[in-house]
């Protein structure tokens, strides 16, 4: 999985961490992104916490995920400058997560496109997970 | 138990500025107060239950209570964003039907104009322990883009267009072009709404509220103090109260929590959606009216862009009645938060003092719905049922 870079003249605010999320964090910078799945029900939710939010048990630990899904929606903030995508995005584990999508033609956008993650740095230099389309 | 029949809205104002530079959010606080007091015909010293949310000054209620030098017995600070008032009248109801207080103040007042917040187009970053801030907060969320994603998946999924949702703000137009109070008079038709920049797509500009200073207030009392004040009567019968938010993962923008909310509030007041004369629908964008009506049942999921077309929402024209003041898309959201207007707007058209032009021949069941938060991240949803008797 690879590394981007945010449009020119936009900058990421650094994510907040905290010990619920640091091997999150800590995997993102490797260029992995993990997801967290109870112990007890063994379902995979988002975004991640320490208790699971469908039973209540331990949600402590993580599996990788394959960084792949479609785009479920978006919208591009016009008026922002550079514009830029916003989108929830349905990851092949199941989950969708707010994200951005960088390195396409905003034009081109559409829901149910294939995207795939990239990690971008932040203000602080830890990276963060957007996704790109796989055909631009 | 239930709270059908134990309070009546007994007094309702709603600030007529709309851009308040030289006042305070205390003194908006105090002045909607005392206007929903004459409205009632009831004193400062009636009032022995206070409600208040996120926009008053200060701890709670505590600064507001000593501001307006209250004497109260029962309090509730219960914030879910603009939905938040809602939950205030069916709180004191609740309140009342057990005896805790009698006559119970509910207030709002903002001034977001004044203090040049960039209320929908700005990340707002918030308590850094907030659990979800990691994983939204470096993607700029705003109001608008979040909206947005929900309007987008709505068409994506149902075939909804711009066109359908623009039909909502050219109702709201229709309405507020009575109202003199209300920040855009003008009349706007579809092609006004599409012609509009976009903000963040499928929204144009006219396709969101309106940003305003001001405020408003209601107060809700015994069944015993309604009867021996002189106005007319607008009883509660029915509320629902839900949060929704990212569901752990499992996200489905295409609904709102007025789907759970909804149906909690019409099995209290035991009335349908085919019994409503009115409806205040919460109006922070277009798309908010479009899915708070699918989702409350007045027509089928996904039918809402075709429902809302062609007047369908003007008064006097359509067959639902909607925010006939010119709601948050044209009349007032003070404090960004539109659901004390929508209360107050049902207990004009209840007691048949809404706009002649407007106003609904014998209105006598009023729905308000209210949302507060985001659709596209999470959200408050609360629904009332008023009835005049
Ligand atoms: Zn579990």
């Amino acid at each position: 999985m690879s590394s981007a870079a945010p449009a020119p003249g936009r900058s990421i605010p650094a994510p907040v961490i905290t010990p619920e999320t640091r091997p999150f964090w800590e995997a993102a910078n490797e260029g992995k992104l993990l997801l967290p799945r109870c112990r007890s029900c063994g379902k995979v939710h988002y975004y991640p916490r320490a208790r699971c939010p469908f039973c209540g048990g331990e949600a402590d630990t993580w599996i990788e995920a394959k960084g792949e899904g479609e785009i479920y929606t978006y919208s591009v903030m016009r008026r922002a400058d550079p514009p830029y995508a916003i989108a929830y995005v349905s990851l092949t584990e199941g989950v969708k997560m707010l994200t951005n999508l960088i390195g396409a033609d905003f034009d081109r956008l559409a829901i149910g496109q294939k995207v795939r993650v990239v990690f971008v740095p932040s203000e602080s230099g830890q990276k963060v997970p957007m996704f790109t389309p796989l055909l631009p | 138990m239930s709270i059908k029949g134990k309070a009546f809205i007994v007094g309702a104002y709603e600030h007529p500025t709309r851009h308040a530079p030289d006042k305070t959010v205390a003194q908006l606080h105090a002045e909607v107060a005392i206007g929903a007091l004459e409205d009632a015909g009831l004193r400062k010293e009636d009032i022995d239950g206070y409600f208040c949310a996120g926009d008053a000054p200060g701890m709670g209620p505590l600064s507001m209570v000593d501001y307006l030098g209250l004497k109260v017995r029962h309090v509730d600070s219960t914030d879910t964003g603009g939905s938040s008032y809602l939950v205030h009248v069916a709180h004191a109801a609740e309140a009342i039907a057990l005896g805790k207080c009698r006559i119970a103040l509910i207030t709002l007042a903002g001034r977001p104009k004044s203090e040049g917040m960039a209320t929908g187009t700005a990340p707002r970053a918030g308590n850094p322990n907030l659990p979800e801030l990691g994983f939204e907060y470096p993607y700029a969320p705003t109001v608008v883009n979040t909206y947005a994603m929900c309007a987008m998946r709505h068409m994506y999924q149902y075939g909804t267009t711009s066109e359908q949702l623009a039909w909502i703000k050219v109702a709201a137009s229709h309405h507020a072009q009575h109202n003199p109070h209300a920040l855009l008079r003008e009349v706007v038709s579809v092609e006004d709404v599409l012609a509009s920049p976009m903000i963040a797509d499928p929204l144009h500009r006219l396709d969101c509220c309106v940003i305003t200073d001001g405020g408003g207030a209601v107060i809700v009392a015994h069944p015993d103090v309604a009867k021996s004040l002189k106005r007319p009567l607008v009883r509660v019968i029915g509320a629902g109260e839900a949060v929704k938010g990212q569901l752990g993962g499992e996200v489905d923008l295409t609904y709102s929590g007025a789907a759970w909310s909804g149906p909690r509030a019409f099995a209290e007041a035991g009335v349908t959606p085919a019994d409503i004369d009115y409806a205040s629908i919460y109006d922070s964008f277009t798309i908010t009216v479009l899915m708070q009506i699918e989702d409350l049942g007045f027509c089928e999921k996904g039918a809402g862009g075709r429902f809302v077309a062609d007047g369908n929402l003007i008064s006097g024209v359509g067959r639902l009645p909607f925010n006939t003041d010119g709601g948050g898309l044209c009349n007032n959201h003070p404090a960004n938060r539109g659901g004390m207007t929508k209360i107050i707007e049902a207990v004009r058209q209840l007691r048949g003092e809404a706009h002649p032009a407007v106003q609904v021949k014998d209105c006598a069941l009023a729905l308000v719905q209210g949302t507060g938060g985001s659709l596209g991240l999470r959200h408050g949803s609360a629904t009332l049922i008023l009835e005049r008797t």
